[in-house]
């Protein structure tokens, strides 16, 4: 920028000026800092040698878009490849034990505990949580793993079969099976009968309900509905027929809800988790579960 | 000292040269004495001229290298010291434990929730700082600063390899040969050495001293504490080594802060222009009458660590070490005049003596009253606060999802997170209970590994564990909104000691 010859020289510092002037105001034409100037080259000789070490430029081939890969071959995905197989074997131990020893004994040894019941956590989120939530809180048609009711019991074994096999989970012969039929829907009853059905089952779990309707109901239970859920409307563990009389209603407990399900039936459906996750995780979740609360 | 036979005559010649110092800030000779530092010598465009401080005798001296040995001795020998805290817990006297979270200092043991006793320390430092600063000025640049301390015995290094204040301007000055090489790479190694003795001691404040003295000297340390230790040991050797003055005069922020500590009757090293004044050479034999008493032979400039002079007046760059009222005394001495000329003196005084009234001192002044009554208010507090120090706390975290469960039989649960804290060096065994909700029961939860509502906790640990409150349906009318309140208790089933912590308790609004 400088156009004259010789710029003029600040009376003061006795340096030189770029000849710029704002409002009186003129600008010193002193040298770059020194240490600044040598990190800006060392910067610019970094950035060469950055681009041969490291993966830095893309091109065109004849087979699409790739790009230089650097002399030292560096790569993010396998770093995080090593990472993961290095966490991975570093717990092989205590994986392996969670897969191989008896779920009680686990829950006795308090150190692999911890690691099952962290492994469990994590298990969960990733799948379980989409249906029962992310605290394992439940929703409707998907059941409260906090609480103590059990459809298909609570113990860890019973836990451990329900999350290999499933419920209603067609590809899997040992998976856990039952029917609740559609009774309206199929005309097994008329709505009559399901409406005093429905009255009799409010009267169970002890709530408002039309005491005369609920006679009749009585009568058409005993007939279409003790098979499973027994005489007194407690249910059976073994069919995973729901208690009637407790406080927990998977599908809701109101008039609508009942007549809803006694109408159409109800058949959720639980993945066999067997086939997919290996055995110490099966381990790891059941133990999670159990943890959460209602465990038997 | 070198030059000490130099006599009082020619010390007066070489000052009367400093007229032509400023183009040669040294003096060609070396022998000149020029404050480099003074404003009128220290263009503002101008590269910073090296300060050759003279070694001197007397009482300020002494104090310094008591000083010095009692700080330098501290910093080194502190992590070596042993303080039996029993089995599992670190014998380190002064420990910075970050992996554990705690800080260890003698008796005292700080969690990092209890920093705030960290934070009543260094406002006690500040107090501490305020009220000496206005009784006697910076004495703690003066003598305790660690820059003040290591800058110091860098100097000292330099005068031994190198010798006396001319000698090192000769020095320098001279062209590179073997011998000069020779004097400066050992200079140079030393102070790395000392610098690395100092970034060495440092990282034992936060690990087992002897373990990682072990692990350090068999390149098995943990690799932060290698470049800890060179960072420091490169902070040290620039800024004692390299840095030095210019350390304090324009990186630090203290001397710009301490103008507002000092007052009129702050003791500050002073030069009594009063008594100097007219100052000038001295022939032997001759009349004092008619002038001051400073003969102006540069002493007091010749010594000063921060190139300044004295007689300046009172200046940012001053740190009040006070080498110069030796310098000055010994001269004194020498030319059988009082001593004092350049004394801790107070501006009060200095008016005072111009009036002719006579001089005395006010140590106790609303400003050091105030400054003493904040240092005791904080000190009492810190101390109630430790004395009271709980070495029990529990807190209850209740789980938010969800927030409530609803079992079999109507009744609703909430499940809350303990955190129970043993400060204690000894295993403890607490009951917990729950008050304040009617009806509601306390359950654990199944693979919990004990039974009922005993906690142990270990030695010196916090332990989290997991607890249900169940209310039964019947009760459920106790909620308002749907929310309630309830009581943790935990008990220490040997000594009865109890924490209490309340949390809500949540159901479904009804």
């Amino acid at each position: 920028m400088t156009d004259s010859p010789k710029n003029e020289i600040d009376d003061v510092t006795g340096v030189e000026t770029t000849g710029h002037e704002w409002d009186g105001i003129r600008e010193l034409d002193n040298p770059m800092p020194k240490w600044w100037l040598y990190t800006f080259y060392a910067c610019i000789v970094w950035s060469f040698a950055y681009w041969i070490v490291m993966p830095a430029w893309p091109y065109l081939t004849t087979e699409g878009w790739t790009y230089t890969k650097g002399v030292i071959g560096y790569d993010q995905r396998e770093v995080v490849a090593r990472e993961l197989g290095a966490i991975a074997e570093g717990r092989a131990d205590e994986m392996q034990k969670i897969a191989t020893l008896a779920l009680e004994d686990i829950a006795a040894e308090a150190a692999l505990m911890e690691v099952a019941l962290a492994a469990g956590k994590a298990a969960f989120g990733d799948n379980c949580a989409p249906c029962h939530g992310s605290g394992a809180q439940g929703s409707w048609g998907f059941p409260n793993l906090n609480d103590d009711v059990w459809l298909w019991g609570g113990t860890l074994e019973d836990i451990r079969t329900t999350l290999a096999h499933g419920i209603r989970w067609e590809a899997d012969s040992d998976t856990r099976q039952n029917v609740m039929m559609a009774y309206g829907r199929d005309g097994i009853l008329t709505r009559r009968e399901v409406a005093d059905v429905a009255e009799f089952v409010l009267a169970l779990s002890g709530r408002d309900h039309d005491a005369d309707a609920a006679t009749r109901g009585a009568e058409t239970f005993g007939e279409q509905c003790v098979t499973c859920h027994g005489a007194d409307g407690e249910g059976n563990r073994e069919l995973g027929a729901p208690n009637l009389t407790d406080a927990v209603w998977l599908y809701g407990g109101d008039r609508a809800s009942i007549i809803e399900s006694v109408s159409n039936g109800r058949s959720g459906v639980m993945p066999a988790w067997g086939e997919r996750l290996d055995a110490s995780t099966i381990n790891a979740l059941t133990l999670y579960v159990y943890s959460l609360g209602g465990g038997e | 000292m070198a030059d000490s036979a130099t006599s009082l005559e020619r010390l007066a010649a070489e000052a009367a040269g400093n007229v032509r110092a400023a183009a040669d800030p040294h003096g060609a000779d070396g022998e000149r004495v020029t404050a480099v530092n003074s404003e009128k010598n220290r263009p503002l465009y101008a590269s910073r001229v090296k300060v050759y401080p003279k070694l001197v005798g007397g009482t300020f001296r002494r104090l310094k290298w008591i000083v010095m040995a009692l700080t330098l001795t501290i910093y080194y020998v502190t992590p070596w010291l042993r303080w039996d805290r029993g089995p599992s817990l670190p014998d380190q006297a002064v420990l910075l434990d970050f992996p554990a979270r705690r800080f260890y200092f003698f008796f005292l043991e700080i969690w990092p929730q209890e920093f705030y006793y960290i934070t009543g320390l260094l406002i006690l430092a500040s107090l501490g700082l305020f009220l000496v600063t206005s009784v006697a000025g910076r004495v703690w640049c003066g003598y305790t600063c660690p820059q003040t301390v290591w800058t110091d015995l860098f100097i000292h290094v330099e005068r031994f390899l190198e010798g006396e204040r001319s000698a090192r301007i000769r020095l320098d000055r001279s062209p590179w040969g073997i011998a000069k090489l020779a004097r400066k790479t050992a200079k140079h190694a030393v102070w790395i050495l000392i610098a690395l003795a100092t970034g060495g001691a440092w990282v034992f404040y936060f690990a087992d001293a002897p373990t990682l003295a072990a692990d350090l000297m068999r390149f098995d340390a943990p690799a932060i504490a290698y470049i800890s230790i060179a960072v420091f040991a490169s902070t040290t050797y620039l800024l004692g080594g390299i840095a030095r003055e210019q350390v304090c005069i324009y990186m630090c922020p203290w001397p710009r802060i301490q103008g507002a500590m000092f007052d009129e009757e702050s003791l500050l090293v002073s030069y009594k222009d009063d008594r100097g004044e007219k100052r000038g050479p001295h022939k032997k034999g001759t009349s004092w009458e008619d002038r001051g008493d400073c003969i102006d032979c540069g002493q007091c400039v010749a010594v000063c660590p921060m190139g300044i002079d004295i007689r300046d007046g009172m200046q940012l760059e001053c740190i009040q070490c006070a080498l110069c009222i030796d310098a000055c005394d010994a001269i004194m001495d020498r030319v059988e005049r009082p001593r004092g000329l350049i004394a801790y003196d107070t501006l009060s005084n200095q008016q005072r003596r111009k009036a002719g009234e006579p001089q005395r001192l006010s140590i106790l002044r609303p400003r050091t009253i105030v400054y003493m009554a904040a240092f005791a208010l904080v000190a009492t507090i810190m101390l109630v606060a430790l004395v009271n120090r709980s070495t029990l706390e529990i807190s209850a975290l209740p789980d938010r999802n969800p927030l409530f469960v609803t079992l079999a039989d109507g009744s609703i649960r909430n499940g809350y997170e303990l955190k129970i804290l043993n400060k204690e060096h000894r295993e403890r065994i607490f009951r917990i209970d729950i008050e304040g909700l009617e009806g509601a029961t306390l359950t654990r939860p199944a693979l919990a590994g004990e039974e009922g509502s005993t906690v142990l906790v270990g030695i010196d640990t916090l332990r989290t564990v997991k607890f249900f409150v169940s209310l039964p349906a019947d009760k459920l009318d106790r909620l308002r909104g749907g929310e309630g309140m309830l009581t943790f208790v935990a008990t220490d089933l040997e000594d009865g000691t109890r924490a209490e912590r309340t949390a809500s308790f949540r159901g479904p609004a009804q």
